[in-house]
């Protein structure tokens, strides 16, 4: 089937099993190599990509559910405003250890700013609890959150 | 002013890993790259009767033991797990044959049609049938004193029994690795901790001279341990897989195939006999450590060594008689997991000292500060413990900071505070640092020093923390100073990276290169330094009696955790952790808090929701739906603190850390979890079920 869609704000045009799950096609296909696969089954939040503004893990993603929405991977977020206040936070929080983690923790706490600018300790927990990391305990992550929201006053 | 070494400095790696440009072994691409799915035995014992293959299509290959050029067995402490499986398999998991080609589609067709006939043994799975049978695979004993006399003369006698489960590390990023041959030198690039034993392992296997054979670590997305010795058999597979198709090579497990068949921490049981004198001091203690080390013994001896050299903890008991077996069950294989056998047998004494206090009417924390360790005591197994103990200085600020009396005090039910102590042996065990006698070189060009040593970036901060001790030295930028690739063609080895060794070792032998390099700054504008690892004078280590200093030094440490239970459903709710260490003095506070928090957590998985079972060898837990770790939701607030405490032979003074931290949390739990209930616990992970069955046992 042929599908179109927005991938960082590029038109994207393809023909693909609609079952095709969208992290391969961004993996294989379009060699969006941030989005990470750490289970493939919708657990731990190391693949997840924005689709209209929202975090969502693209293992659990068929291609046909993707049909002209607005993609955006790391490649692209990471040109912006928000992504440069989201990475000087988690690099002051040590918010980093092995990083496999990393990327989807990025989309996600873009995802839950865009959603709720001004969350407490507690609604960062729950915001990011879908994405799992084995190194840090969290407490760092959620740190550099509070780093971003703090330095990125008014962006969201 | 300098500024002091624990001063933190960005991570060197952190930029490229929060835009998704580090590149991990899934994201490298080889140009005719061939991709490999292993096909793995479903019974848990049983003879291999026929296997057959359908029509193999032009360009796959099936690889298996036939097309091994040397030796079918994975090299490593005890090399008996074979690469592919010959007559017969041990557990459900072990490797058979890989099939291998162009198109994964292809690929898992092929590998559905392949028919593998088995005849079907008895297998056995618990440690207590393997008890029964007497499956033992190695079996260690050491005495302290005269424990008989001194059982003899004791005047009260108390037994108890603790057990421990599987552990899964989950490591982020799976297994991954690669081959591919460049003229004819053999490449294996992959996630990994020690790129020397992958090479070792190769040479054996491949049947290739060293300088034909070189090992490439690429980012490794968390290893904990699980990224020990399992890339050495991984590792392997692709390399025959390339050897015979003459083709790159790839193999990424996918989360399932990874639980399946990846090492895990030892289950455990821990048996004291603990005899008391007239003031109710412990005496005397009998200790049997069992360990379910699976179908393969691998590194598991070297487990059992740390299990059982760790199993007095921070106290001095005078008598003592310690035995260790690790047991074969038809499991997959244990392995090395952070803490290495001492978390088990830490848990339990820890739990037999508060369990005894309880019935003896004293406070625990009391009873066990009556019973520590001094500088200059002798260890468990006659060495002595050369640094100074400031114990009494971190339970204080553990105390004070968690305000730990006033809440024991005044806790309601299902409400607890619980407290642990600890320490972590720092570097290998025994004469391991003499046998490895790790070599590091630093090169000067220009005003750039380069480092090249075989410790590798795992996560914990290798890559920012051994630059920072060398620029630190010399005093110029850490940028200046880079870190190599750990490339065992152009690399020394330094050693694996393992046993919180890499700080206090490599780092300390890199300390002294630096030193040299400072004083020769000016003799020229290029040259290089290197040291060989040589082991303190003052210790002394003997193997087959193990009798000795086990550690040059250790790390130590409190934890205090705080729970909370709900009366209704049981959930179990850590609100708090209060953490001190001494790990003699940080390199990079900031680098150093991630690591001690991190390993907390995993405690704090293992001692609760991490739940792994078996059934008829099957593992229970398959993948991350039924497998839990903590999630940002679990975690309580965590205060991390440190007492100073320089180590002379340590870099700027530092000790071990990375697997001191998941040490504590535990049995601080589990202490925690008594408190609020007001009855022991003998067995982690504590689930809701158990709770709710303790507490309604009257
Ligand atoms: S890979 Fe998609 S959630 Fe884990
Ligand atoms: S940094 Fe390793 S999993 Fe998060």
């Amino acid at each position: 089937m042929i599908i179109e869609f927005t991938l960082n704000n590029e038109k994207v045009k393809m023909d693909v099993e609609p079952t095709m799950r969208v992290l391969d096609l961004l993996r294989n296909d379009l060699g969006m190599s941030s989005v990470k696969e750490g289970c493939g089954e919708g657990e731990c939040g190391a693949c997840v990509i924005l689709v209209d503004g929202r975090a969502m893990n693209s293992c659990m993603l068929p291609a046909g559910a993707i049909v002209n929405r607005s993609i955006v991977t790391l490649e692209g977020f990471k040109h912006t405003e928000q992504f440069k206040v989201i990475e000087a936070g988690l690099l002051k929080a040590g918010s980093v250890q092995c990083g496999f983690c990393t990327p989807g923790f990025v989309m996600a706490i873009e995802s839950l700013l865009n959603q709720n600018p001004d969350p407490t300790d507690e609604e960062i927990k729950e915001g990011l609890s879908g994405n799992l990391c084995r190194c840090t305990g969290y407490n760092m992550i959620i740190k550099g959150v509070r780093l971003a929201i703090e330095k990125g006053a008014g962006l969201w | 002013m300098k500024e002091s070494i624990s001063t933190s400095v960005l991570r060197v790696d952190s930029r490229k890993k929060i835009r998704g440009e580090a590149e991990y072994i899934s994201d490298w691409k080889f140009e005719n790259m061939l991709y490999a799915k292993t096909v793995r035995s479903t019974k848990a014992k049983a003879k291999i009767t026929a296997i057959k293959l359908p029509d193999i299509p032009k360009d796959y290959y099936v690889v298996d033991r036939n097309d091994v050029p040397g030796v079918n067995r994975m090299r490593t402490v005890v090399s008996d797990h074979p690469i592919f499986a010959e007559e017969d398999v041990q557990y459900i998991g072990q490797p058979i044959l890989l099939v291998v080609g162009p198109d994964r589609e292809i690929i898992y067709k092929i590998v559905s049609q392949i028919e593998i006939k088995y005849q079907e043994e008895e297998a056995l799975f618990t440690l207590e049938e393997a008890e029964k049978r007497s499956t033992v695979f190695t079996d260690y004993n050491y005495k302290k004193s005269d424990p008989k006399k001194a059982f003899e003369q004791a005047v009260r006698i108390i037994e108890d029994e603790y057990s421990t489960g599987y552990q899964e590390h989950v490591y982020l990023e799976p297994q991954g690795i690669a081959a591919e041959y460049k003229d004819d030198t053999l490449f294996v690039y992959g996630s990994m901790q020690c790129p020397f034993y992958v090479k070792n392992a190769l040479l054996e296997t491949m049947a290739l001279p060293e300088e034909k054979i070189r090992v490439v670590q690429t980012v490794t997305g968390g290893a904990f341990g699980g990224k020990e010795e399992f890339p050495s058999l991984n590792g392997c597979h692709v390399a025959v897989a390339t050897h015979k198709t003459r083709q790159p090579v790839v193999m990424i497990y996918d989360r399932d195939e990874d639980i399946l068949c990846s090492t895990k921490r030892h289950p455990s049981i821990t048996r004291f006999k603990a005899g008391l004198d007239e003031y109710d001091q412990i005496i005397a203690l009998d200790i049997d450590v069992l360990l379910n080390a699976g179908a393969y013994n691998g590194l598991s001896p070297v487990v059992l060594q740390r299990a059982i050299f760790s199993a007095t903890n921070v106290y001095n008991i005078e008598h003592l008689n310690v035995r260790g077996r690790n047991f074969m069950t038809n499991l997959v294989p244990s392995g090395a997991y952070r803490g290495f056998g001492a978390p088990q047998t830490i848990f339990g004494i820890e739990m037999m000292f508060q369990d005894i206090a309880l019935i003896l009417g004293i406070d625990p924390l009391e009873y066990k500060m009556r019973h520590l360790l001094k500088q200059n005591d002798p260890t468990c197994t006659g060495g002595s413990i050369h640094e100074e103990v400031k114990m009494k200085e971190i339970v204080q600020k553990a105390v004070e900071q968690s305000d730990y009396y006033n809440k024991l005090k005044t806790n309601k039910k299902y409400q607890g505070i619980g407290i642990s102590l600890f320490l972590h042996g720092c570097g290998f065990t025994g004469k391991g640092e003499t046998l490895i006698k790790g070599k590091i070189i630093l090169q000067k060009n220009k005003d750039v020093v380069i480092l090249k040593v075989s410790s590798v970036e795992m996560g914990q901060g290798a890559e920012t923390v051994l630059p920072k001790i060398v620029a630190h030295t010399l005093d110029i930028p850490i940028e200046k100073v880079i870190y190599e690739t750990v490339d065992t063609g152009l690399i020394p080895d330094s050693g694996p990276t393992v046993a919180s060794r890499t700080t206090m070792i490599v780092g300390g032998l890199l300390r002294e290169c630096a030193l040299e390099m400072k004083a020769r700054w000016d003799e020229a504008e290029t040259f290089e330094v290197s040291k060989i690892y040589k082991h303190p004078d003052f210790l002394h280590w003997d193997d087959d009696t193990f009798h000795g200093d086990a550690y040059p030094v250790h790390s130590w440490g409190a934890n205090v955790a705080e729970v909370e239970i709900d009366p209704i459903t049981y959930e179990l709710t850590i609100k708090k952790i209060t953490a001190v260490f001494d790990v003699g003095v940080p390199i990079d506070e900031r680098a150093l808090i991630g690591q001690m928090q991190g390993g907390i957590v995993q405690g704090i998985g293992w001692a609760t929701i991490e739940v792994m079972k078996t059934a008829n060898g099957k593992l229970i837990q398959k993948n991350l739906t039924d497998y839990k770790i903590p999630t940002s939701m679990d975690v309580p607030g965590i205060d991390c603190d440190f007492v100073l405490n320089p180590y002379e032979f340590g870099p700027f003074g530092a000790k071990c850390a990375g697997e001191l931290s998941f040490v504590g949390s535990p049995p601080a739990v589990a202490a925690a979890v008594e408190n609020a209930l007001g009855k022991p616990i003998k067995d982690i992970p504590i689930t809701p079920e158990m709770l709710m069955e303790i507490d309604n046992d009257h």
